[in-house]
């Protein structure tokens, strides 16, 4: 017995597990070369009968030799395990093309998604979300907005009137009675936006509902101009329709605005009117005790579903308003 | 409002060179909305004459009538035409189109053999020359009116561009040429002629006793002229008919002709009476009681005191500034007129126009308010026509009141920098208000034109500065904003809910809040959730009153889904609920210009009945898609219940659970949920009546919460959760069917006291008989600082089971 010897076991060894074609055979090839049987195994019980010198010397040789044994086992069996593992996996392959999901596809309303996108702009501006009843007294809807009685803009609203009449009792026909209610009750400076429902008497077609959505804003503090009107619009304009878009102020009429204006967006090659606007109108402001000489205000108003038709190119409004799962479906959670 | 061109130029200097889209431009520049520019004339080249019928031949033998015409083109010889049209004579003036004319629509007229004639030309339609719709007839001009073989095309002033305007209600002026004359003229800076400037110069002489105006009420000046010896039979001038027929309108006779045209020309609304069928004087004012009133248009109408009529000694002649009556109208043999002209206030022409649904060119006009000083010179601009063309004499002109004017307003040009953003010099301010009729004087006095009521605050006048300067000039900046904002908690919590739902499946709809007292009766709805409001005028008298709760609305729309295909699905909608919680009480309608009390403003806002935010969801069919792995399980009651309990975890909301019977829920199979004793959702299975209402598969369920009921959700405190083992312990208990799995976990709980982590009914069997259900539970016990001995866990154990033996008479079930 000597090194020559035992380095003659380990080749033996490597040799014999790098031919093991599968685990079985390396477990036989493991018993073989370091088995109880095994050269090594019996020159390392037979170490006890060297002398002591013998014995240091030696013991090193065969130590080392069983680490290289082990380890070259230890790679070996990493290697087969792997074959075995890639050869079961492979059997265990699925067609993972095939439909997985069984829940229903669900999602939001297009309307919510986009005033939640028109929300969450505002809100990053500075802006609260301001909310209001739907059923809404008349003088809020319309007299302190300077819209009197028998003023032909008031018959420019086809208006929803609840029972008994004398109640002045209505169904709001803009979200502007939010406004009222926020300047009544919380002193400038005052940005909210009032996204929400409203309703006019005008018979369901392609383009109009009687019961649809607007957002308005309203900025009322020290200094605003109509300058930060139309800063605020074009920067608005550029959320929703994308960095190209053009608008247009124009020159319009609405009661509780003066100076008064429509914006117009300049989309997909054509203008297209997007809402009313203009600076809020000092009376209005009076009615609702804001000092005219510290406060000046801007407001405007655009229909939530207009907004969502032209930028989705939505053509008939019966799809917005039916329900049809179908419609909701293709906009997800709108991101 | 429409506005010819061709008239539009005899005020304002329009040069030639300007485009027609220019001037569309500059009318949208300064507020008035083109809605559509109509080009007349455009796509007609060739002969087109004035010729006159010299003898009409009846063509028989057809399916309609056709004539063989002979007409004097003003050439050598006579021309034959086929003409379809029926509506003239021998001697009337027609316009013939000449072989080689192209008329609109690439129409081109030559020479043709037609019902074995040669057709020499074309006698036209106002439709086939591009004028108007009307096909009637042929077009037969006034007699006399011009020669044969005159050029048409330049005589009918067919060449020409119509602006079709949409003005804005507050600018009742220009709902005149003189008024759109202007604001084009300050458009494009060109001069401007007031036609009103030659009328003050007009004078009639007193030839007689006319009708006396009487002003009682409405109106603050009313003028009357009279005149006499009008020529019944006088025609209108071709010059007058084209520029009514260009605004759309017809002409009908001369009289009524020129209360139009001047209508038109000047803005303010005349009314021409039969002076013989006046009785004593003419008076504005209101009848004492109901009564029946005959208006020209042929409708008997109920007049009553609310209505402001003009009337004579007899009773009521005309619904003032609306229509006149029947009675009292202009006809062919009448030789005497009174005509009125009032500057009525607008709201009681409003008023008329609207209690008796009545909109007329006049009715327009004046609820818009007419210039205050106009009534004077427009019923001398009718008198000079009617005695140029109409041959009348001038027999009396009277008024009764005085115009009022708008105040004179101070003006800080400031202010007006100060709102529009940018600088703008006095000077220039100073301009453009001149430019619009204002006086200004040194001190910035303003005095508006009389045709500006509108202006009455420095507001007005920083709009009409904006206008004319265009509101592209305004420069684009942010403003200051607040530090922050962000979204209330319930706007979050709706939110957190609606993905959450959207995220398991369900699609969220939107329904009109309109429902029928059929429906709310047909589901049970009971006590207030039955009582609603009433629209006074609904979209339907299906649906007449709003809602109270969601689900027939999304029964509606799953029934639509299932109607156009759909199987299996679940859909949800957030959306108010209106019930009749309190008698509304008469409108609180405080004075305006100055804030209400601090008392009326709770007032109005307590006037505002509470509207509910609801959340509703209804689910049918099955639970999942059908796929190749087969078909999954059907939505069943319990499924309903959790996702309804699982909204509520959601917000961290602790609550109990009762069964109900509430509709419009299976009696048996419907949870309610509470928060703090207050019930905030009700979940199951509908009620069978329901599902067959509206044809939904059998054993559809739905759940609902009352957003607006759930509070606040607590801050979360959160403790630490340790590392120590848990111990598991199972019990079954047997307890009578009738005690509730909630009751049992309850005591439970109580039992078990602080040691206990969890508990889940993991077995429910209700086969034993008798009665009796086996309940098993699986308890979870744990200590946050120590591994729990097995007689500690024996001790809770026993803790729980004793408590469920008292509270609900559960037996332990042994192996």
């Amino acid at each position: 017995m000597d090194s020559k010897e035992v380095a003659g076991w380990v080749k033996d060894a490597q040799a014999a597990f790098l031919s093991a074609g599968d685990l079985d055979e390396l477990k036989s090839a493991r018993l073989a070369h370091m088995g109880d049987k095994a050269p090594i195994s019996l020159a390392s019980r037979s170490l006890g009968s060297l002398s002591p010198d013998e014995k240091a010397s030696f013991g090193k040789v065969i130590g080392d030799a069983k680490a290289q044994i082990a380890s070259a086992l230890d790679s070996a069996t990493k290697k087969l395990e792997n074959i075995r593992d890639q050869k079961v996996l492979l059997e265990e392959v699925v067609d993972i093309t095939l439909p997985a999901s069984r829940m229903h596809r669900g999602g939001l309303h297009p309307i919510s998604i986009i005033k939640n996108e028109i929300s969450d702009f505002f809100i990053e501006q500075g802006f609260s979300v301001a909310e209001g009843p739907e059923m809404e007294s008349g003088w809020l809807n319309f007299d302190a907005l300077n819209i009197p009685a028998d003023h032909p803009a008031r018959t420019m609203q086809d208006t929803f009137f609840i029972e008994p009449l004398e109640s002045g009792m209505v169904l709001r026909t803009q979200t502007s009675p939010v406004q009222i209610r926020t300047m009544l009750t919380q002193e400038p400076p005052i940005y909210i936006i009032s996204p929400g429902r409203t309703f006019r008497a005008d018979e369901l077609d392609a383009t109009h509902s009687p019961v649809f959505h607007q957002v308005e804003g309203l900025v009322v503090d020290r200094g605003i101009t109509m300058a930060h009107l139309k800063g605020t619009l074009d920067n608005f304009a550029q959320h929703m329709f994308g960095a190209d878009v053009t608008t247009r102020l124009r020159p319009s009429f609405f009661p509780f605005t003066e100076p008064s204006a429509e914006i117009d967006i300049f989309f997909n090659g054509r203008w297209i009117e997007w809402g009313g606007c203009g600076m809020v109108n000092p009376k209005v402001l009076q009615t609702c005790g804001i000092d005219t000489d510290i406060f000046t205000g801007f407001a405007f108003g655009m229909g939530l579903e207009r907004t969502l038709m032209v930028r989705h190119g939505i053509t008939d409004m019966h799809d917005i308003v039916e329900g049809d799962l179908r419609f909701t479906r293709q906009f997800g959670m709108g991101l | 409002m429409r506005a010819p061109l061709s008239w539009l130029r005899e005020f304002a200097a329009i040069p030639e060179s300007i485009s027609a889209q220019a001037i569309s431009d500059a009318f949208i520049r300064v507020g008035f909305e083109v809605e559509e520019i109509i080009t007349q004339g455009a796509d007609l080249t060739g002969s087109l004459v004035v010729a006159k019928v010299l003898a009409i031949e009846e063509l028989t033998g057809n399916k309609k009538p056709i004539r063989y015409v002979e007409l004097d083109c003003g050439e050598k010889q006579s021309r034959f035409v086929i003409c379809g049209a029926t509506n003239f004579a021998v001697g009337d003036l027609v316009v013939a189109a000449l072989p080689g004319a192209i008329l609109p629509g690439n129409f081109a007229i030559s020479a043709r053999e037609t019902y074995g004639k040669t057709s020499n030309g074309m006698i036209c339609s106002s439709r086939e020359l591009g004028l108007g719709e009307d096909h009637s007839g042929i077009i037969v001009l006034p007699a006399n009116s011009l020669n044969v073989g005159t050029d048409a095309i330049e005589a009918l002033e067919i060449n020409d561009v119509i602006f079709d305007i949409a003005v804005n209600p507050d600018r009742g002026y220009a709902l005149s040429i003189r008024g759109l004359s202007r604001e084009i003229a300050g458009a494009l800076n060109v001069k401007f002629v007031d036609p009103v400037e030659a009328l003050k110069k007009l004078e009639f002489k007193k030839s007689g006793n006319g009708v006396t105006p009487v002003l009682e009420d409405g109106a603050s000046v009313f003028y009357l002229r009279t005149l006499a010896n009008y020529k019944a039979d006088a025609l209108t001038p071709l010059w007058m008919s084209r520029r009514i027929e260009k605004m759309g309108m017809r002409s009908i006779s001369l009289a009524v002709d020129i209360t139009n045209y001047v209508m038109l020309e000047l803005g303010q609304p005349l009314h021409a009476f039969d002076r013989s069928k006046i009785k004593g004087s003419l008076r504005i004012g209101r009848v004492k009681k109901d009564q029946k009133f005959t208006t020209l248009d042929g409708q008997e109408r109920n007049i009553s005191p609310q209505d402001l009529m003009v009337m004579d000694d007899n009773g009521p002649l005309a619904l003032a500034g609306t229509m006149g009556g029947l009675e009292s109208e202009i006809t062919n043999s009448t030789t005497e007129l009174a005509l009125e002209a009032v500057r009525f206030d607008p709201i009681a022409i409003a008023k008329n126009s609207r209690r008796h649904k009545l909109s007329t060119e006049a009715s327009r006009r004046l609820e818009r308010q007419v210039d205050s000083s106009l009534a004077e010179f427009a019923s001398a601009r009718f008198a000079q026509l009617l005695i140029d063309l109409g041959g009348a004499s001038h027999v009396d002109s009277q008024h009764a009141g005085e115009p009022r004017f708008a105040p004179i307003v101070k003006l800080d040009p400031a202010y007006v920098s100060q709102i529009l953003g940018f600088s703008i010099t006095p000077e220039k301010i100073r301009e453009i208000l001149t430019v619009i009729g204002c006086d200004v004087d040194k001190e910035f006095n303003v005095d508006p034109p009389s045709w500006r009521w509108d202006l009455t605050q420095p507001a007005d006048f920083v709009e009409e500065v904006a206008r004319m300067i265009g509101y592209d000039a305004i420069p684009s900046l942010l403003p200051p904003r607040p530090k922050h904002a962000s979204l209330t908690w319930s706007q979050k919590r709706i939110r957190v809910i609606s993905s959450a739902l959207a995220a398991r499946g369900l699609s969220e709809v939107q329904t009109f809040p309109f429902t029928s007292d059929a429906i709310i009766e047909s589901m049970g709805y009971v006590n207030e959730r039955a009582k609603t409001y009433r629209i006074a005028n609904p979209m339907s008298e299906d649906f007449p009153v709003l809602r109270t709760h969601l689900i027939p609305g999304l029964a509606a729309v799953a029934s639509r889904n299932i109607g156009r295909g759909a199987k299996d699905f679940a859909i949800f909608e957030v959306g108010s609920i209106f019930r009749n919680s309190k008698d509304l009480v008469a409108a609180i309608s405080p004075e305006l210009d100055k804030k209400p009390s601090k008392a009326k403003i709770d007032e109005i806002f307590g006037s505002v009945p509470v509207q509910h935010l609801h959340l509703g969801a209804i689910l049918v069919g099955k639970v999942e898609d059908t796929s190749w792995r087969g078909s999954s399980r059907s939505y069943e009651w319990s499924d309903a219940i959790a996702m309804a309990q699982e909204m509520l975890q959601l917000c961290n909301l602790e609550f109990t659970v009762v069964r109900s019977d509430f509709a419009p829920w299976h009696p048996g199979r419907c949870a309610e949920l509470l928060i703090d004793g207050k019930a905030v959702a009700h979940a199951g299975e509908l009620h069978p009546r329901v599902v067959e209402q509206f044809s939904l598969p059998a054993r559809s369920v739905a759940f609902v919460i009352n957003l607006s009921a759930l509070p606040q959700s607590p801050l979360v405190r959160g403790e630490g959760v340790g590392a120590m083992p848990p111990a598991l312990q199972d019990v079954a208990l047997i307890v009578d069917e009738k005690v509730s799995a909630a009751s049992v976990e309850s005591a439970l709980r109580k039992g078990a006291g602080e040691l206990l982590e969890s508990i889940v009914l993991f077995d429910r069997y209700d086969k034993m008989g008798d009665g009796k259900i086996s309940l098993a539970y699986s308890l979870t016990f744990r200590a946050s600082d120590r591994t729990l001995t097995g007689a500690e866990i024996a001790q809770v154990r026993e803790a729980a089971v004793a408590q469920a033996v008292k509270d609900c008479g559960a037996i332990l079930r042994t192996a």
